[in-house]
């Protein structure tokens, strides 16, 4: 059984979204990690980027797979976790902590209370 | 029943009795009526072994090239080739393998095409290499498409005096999704205009798309090049004879981002045209955005070294749509020839092939000119070389071709009496020197 | 025992070749442009390299030791005979650039083997040149996608496949410059008729479509789903791999289909070679005749030629005329079984896969089980958990017995998938004791199941960690260990 926590949002696309004043943390979740298996690289978006939500923001590789992580805000990239460049696997590790992927300003903060709630996300996690 | 099918009537029907089908036909009830072939196929009879060979003979004999004296290249060389490849590419432990998925019974291949990168980067003058394209000029290709991604631009610049074939292929390739092709003129010394390249680098660039030596036999100035596409933060890629890095410098230690080409000259008969193997090397930061196959080392669970594809993830199986090429089988067998072909040859004997190979070439050059031929370009060549002839181009081929030549390859491009010819370490001064007597009195013939 | 890299056996001063003497004066090299470095090339004898790589030889798996059960790979006995054939001197050693009148002989049996590819198809043209499957493919989306530019039929870029197609696939697609629309299977693991008809329309360039498809199935509505494409304007697409389980008894070209590729390399027998070299030739009907790349073969009263450019091809795969050592082995296989030879590698590999089929039930859950299967079948789905069996181990498990493994977790739409498909070639003893392996694997996972996880141990190497290959990235062998 993987984590889900409280008190962040989720996407259909198994990211998670958490407010951090006027800008939101994003990375994926434990479920996604664990069905991706050990993260070998993070391609992350370049600072200052736009983020159109629900398209491509980056990509995660594994060793028998590779996937996107989408945006779930629109709005601007203001950091990137640069950690993941060494270290990819602390996406495996703490996919809620230490392996965050990247920072958006949102142009719209009301698109963030449209992301699923944790109940949400655990049904269709199936969790 | 055939010799290649042996399960013969009583055993299926035993067959059948496990399945719980009465007869065969009962296994393509899927298959509609309306689809389903009624006769037979309209075929050739069926030949057996011996009636197989005499007609693969007869075929054989009708062909004449083979028979011909060789100075033509043009993208395919006429080398030696020594028995102990062909010995090893027909053990079937390799010949009849599949691509290596199931990695523990596969380190035979596995370990050689790692060989192979090996030699390919060292040759090249790269860090890494993959396992190999389908041939020089889809590899050209792919190497383009590679530069667009790598730095996110639509655009290349392709370099006039690249093989007219290559060119093609690259439009092939790209003409799908919408990318621009830009061609960069030679100057009359059979070079790339570079200052035509800094000027149409100004519309920005993935790439500069450069043979070296190029398809007159010249040998370019890559670091130059290599400034200029730098200058535009585009890559150069360049296309290389094999053969050719033994005596000149290596493309990757004078700036070129991705190196290609085509391994037939290393250990591969000619064919007419097939299989051959394509080569890409490039650096390690560039290598997550390389088409094809990529074979690393890694170590088993007791700690042994082993070898495994790697990188999948760029691969059609696993990244579909968005992979870095749709290329699944490669030329495996074909890249295991070049590896053994450049183990034999080893340093020493891969460096005095090359140096023959040039020598040779400009004792022919120098022949045909004194016989009469006229040189179209000045800038040093390797060992192929444009020159003109006092006559038709065709009409001379068709007339030493009679003579038991196969002569230089007429370019039209450069006129109606212009040749391209080759030279490999095959011919002997015997053979050139007839060929240059045989020249000059086709000439006589056709003035 | 690992076997050294031919690298760090290397001894200056040793050559693996004997050269002529330059017999003419020597030209100096330019300095400036002169290679002066070692490039590091490996010093060996002759003796030496065979060694090695007779060495490494013994670490393969491979057809001629046992049965090559993978899914979609068809792989097959390669006559050795077609190994000799193709190197006769007089077709081997030609250049490619060879007048038309010093390659008659060449030129000829091209000609003939794609009249033979035609036949069995229903096509009328043909194109040799495609080096592979995947460059088949893109040949084929190219022709449709040049008869849809020709007609002025510019929106045209939707390409619909089955969400069990080959990566082969949607890859092709995105290279044609199309996008995919993915089409569901239904519950009999058919293309779901209704949702083609749903989802066809003026944006259809084409329908992509492998058949029998990768669950092994014949897709028996398959002039309906034809011709929903016709009437929505698109073309049809056959993925020709798995074309064994068709040989005289069902044609693309009457099911609907305006072109395919064959797979020389699978259906037509020729090796494999650990990867390559194949060949991908395209059939294709009289509309995207006109489209195919360049030069064709062509037969005038002179005798055989290659075609000149044509203004409206697509242009060139290759920088010459295709795998033509891959095409002297095929010709020689359809030569030496004819029409009815041909019929019986079909009937042959249908058989062969239906008694796996049937040696497993019991054994192996397979989803879509409803009759019989053509050439291949998947065994797996949700079940495969229930009898602890993960799809991986059975696969490495397989190789401590010996054989070679199915192809694994394809197609996507199955779990846990094992794709296998014997081929006519295999005796009916050696599917059994292929599936006697089998059979005694399901029973070791639920008795002793580390036998699995701990597998393969008896392979020349033990499972070798991909993540440490992905992370740490040694591509060559680092010139300082050599």
């Amino acid at each position: 059984m993987s984590k889900i926590n409280e008190g962040i949002r989720y996407t259909e696309s198994h990211e998670w979204v958490k407010r951090d004043g006027e800008n939101y943390v994003m990375g994926i979740t434990d479920h996604a990690q664990h069905e991706m298996g050990e993260i070998v690289m993070v391609e992350l978006p370049a600072k200052g980027a736009q983020t159109v939500r629900g398209e491509a923001l980056g990509a995660l590789e594994a060793v028998k797979t590779a996937e996107d992580f989408y945006a779930p805000l629109d709005g601007t990239v203001v950091k990137v976790n640069g950690e993941l460049d060494g270290n990819p696997a602390l996406v495996n590790e703490d996919p809620y902590g230490e392996g965050w992927l990247v920072v958006i300003k949102a142009v719209d903060p009301a698109q963030y209370d449209e992301l699923l709630s944790p109940d949400q996300y655990r049904a269709l996690a199936g969790e | 029943m055939n010799r290649f099918v042996p399960n013969c009537k009583t055993l299926r029907i035993r067959m059948l009795e496990e399945i719980g089908v009465n007869k065969v036909e009962d296994l393509f009830t899927h298959v509609p009526g309306q689809v389903r072939m009624k006769g037979l196929l309209n075929l050739p009879p069926a030949m057996s072994e011996m009636e197989l060979v005499r007609e693969y003979t007869r075929l054989a004999n009708i062909n004449t090239s083979h028979e011909l004296v060789c100075f033509r290249g043009a993208g395919s060389y006429d080398h030696f080739i020594p028995a102990a490849v062909d010995s090893i590419l027909t053990r079937s432990e390799f010949f009849t393998a599949y691509t290596p998925y199931q990695a523990e019974v596969s380190q035979g291949t596995l370990q050689a095409i790692f060989e192979y990168q090996t030699m390919i980067a060292r040759l090249c003058g790269t860090e890494a290499a993959n396992a190999g394209m389908y041939d020089g000029a889809s590899a050209t290709a792919e190497a383009a498409l590679m530069s667009m991604r790598v730095t996110g631009v639509d655009r290349v610049l392709v370099a006039g005096s690249l093989n007219p074939s290559y060119r093609e292929v690259i439009e092939t390739y790209l003409v799908p999704g919408g990318f621009q092709i830009n061609e960069i003129p030679f100057g009359p010394d059979g070079l790339l205009d570079l200052d035509a390249a800094r000027a149409l680098m100004q519309g920005g660039s993935a790439s500069i798309i450069l043979q070296s030596p190029n398809y007159f036999g010249l040998v370019e100035n890559i670091a130059r090049a290599s400034e200029a596409a730098r200058a535009g933060n585009a890559l150069l890629v360049v296309v290389a004879d094999p053969i050719s890095l033994g005596v000149i410098q290596a493309p990757g230690e004078l700036g070129a981002d991705i190196v290609v080409g085509d391994g037939q000259p290393l250990g591969i008969p000619m064919g007419f045209g097939g299989p051959y193997a394509g080569f890409l090397a490039t650096s390690m930061a560039h290598l997550r955005k390389m088409p094809g196959r990529i074979i690393g080392r890694t170590e088993d669970r007791a700690g042994n070294v082993g070898f495994v594809m790697t990188l999948q993830t760029r691969e059609q199986h696993i990244r579909r749509e968005k992979a870095t090429s749709n290329i699944c089988t490669n030329q495996a067998l074909m890249a295991l020839a070049n590896a053994v072909y450049l183990s034999l040859t080893g340093e020493a004997g891969f460096r005095e092939i090359a140096r023959q190979c040039y020598h040779k070439a400009h004792y022919l050059e120098a022949g045909l000119v004194k016989a009469g031929a006229r040189r179209i370009f000045t800038a040093p060549f390797v060992r192929e070389f444009a020159l003109r002839l006092p006559g038709d181009a065709f009409e001379l081929e068709a007339r030493l071709v009679s003579a038991g030549f196969l002569p230089g390859l007429p370019v039209p491009g450069l006129g109606n009496d212009a040749m391209l010819f080759a030279v490999t370490e095959k011919r002997t001064r015997e053979e050139m020197d007839a060929f240059i007597g045989a020249v000059s009195k086709a000439c006589g013939e056709v003035r | 025992m690992m076997e050294k890299t031919l690298f760090s056996t290397s001894c200056p001063g040793r050559i693996g070749v004997s050269l002529p003497v330059c017999d003419v004066p020597e030209t100096e090299i330019p300095a400036e442009l002169a290679r002066t470095g070692e490039i590091g090339l490996p010093q060996v004898t002759e003796g030496q390299v065979m060694r090695h790589f007779v060495r490494l030889s013994n670490k393969n798996y491979n057809i001629e030791k046992g049965i090559y059960p993978l899914g979609s790979c068809t792989m097959k006995y390669n006559p050795r005979l077609h190994e000799a054939l193709a190197r006769i001197p007089g077709l081997a050693a030609v250049h490619p650039l060879s007048p038309d009148r010093t390659v008659q002989g060449t030129l000829e049996l091209m000609h003939a083997l794609g009249t033979c590819l035609c036949e069995i198809t229903g096509f009328s043209a043909v194109t040799l040149q495609p080096a592979a499957g995947a460059q088949g493919e893109f040949t084929g989306l190219m022709l449709i996608r040049s008869a849809h530019l020709a007609a002025l039929e510019t929106g045209r870029d939707k390409v619909l496949m089955p969400d069990s197609a080959h990566g082969t696939n949607p890859a092709t697609s995105t290279m044609a410059g199309m996008k995919v629309v993915p089409v569901k299977s239904n519950d009999q693991g058919m293309v779901d008729v209704e949702d083609v008809k749903a989802k066809v329309g003026p944006d259809t360039a084409a329908l992509m479509l492998t058949n029998p498809n990768t669950l092994g199935l014949f897709e028996s509505n398959i002039l309906e789903i034809t011709e929903a494409v016709h009437r929505a304007g698109g073309l049809n697409y056959m993925d020709g791999a798995n074309m064994n389980a068709m040989l005289g008894v069902a044609r693309p070209g009457d099911m609907g289909f305006d072109v395919c590729h064959l797979n020389l390399h699978k259906t037509f027998s020729t090796p494999h070679g650990g990867g390559g070299p194949g060949s991908g030739p395209v059939c294709c009907n009289a509309r995207l005749e006109p489209y195919l790349p360049n030069p064709l073969v062509v037969k005038d009263k002179d005798g055989y030629a290659l075609s000149g450019m044509s203004n409206t091809s697509f242009g060139r795969l290759m920088a010459f005329h295709g795998n033509i050592g891959v095409l002297y082995r095929a010709y020689a296989y359809i030569r030496t079984l004819g029409a009815s030879g041909l019929r019986e590698v079909t009937e042959g590999a249908v058989v062969n896969a239906n008694y796996l089929k049937a040696r497993l039930r019991g054994h192996y859950p397979v989803p879509f089980d409803n009759g019989p299967c053509m050439h291949e079948f998947v065994a797996g789905g949700p079940e495969m958990a229930g009898l602890g069996l993960k799809t991986l181990d059975v696969a490495k498990r397989l190789l401590d017995y010996g054989f070679h493994a199915p192809t694994v977790y394809f197609p996507l739409i199955v779990k846990e998938a094992l794709m296998m498909e014997p081929t006519e070639t295999e005796t009916m003893e050696s599917i059994d004791e292929f599936a006697d392996a089998l059979i005694a694997i399901a029973r070791e996972a639920c008795e002793k199941p580390h036998l699995l996880t701990d597998a393969p141990v008896n392979t020349p190497v033990l499972r070798l960690d991909e993540v440490k290959a992905a992370k740490e990235l040694v591509v060559v062998e680092p010139r300082e260990e050599s």
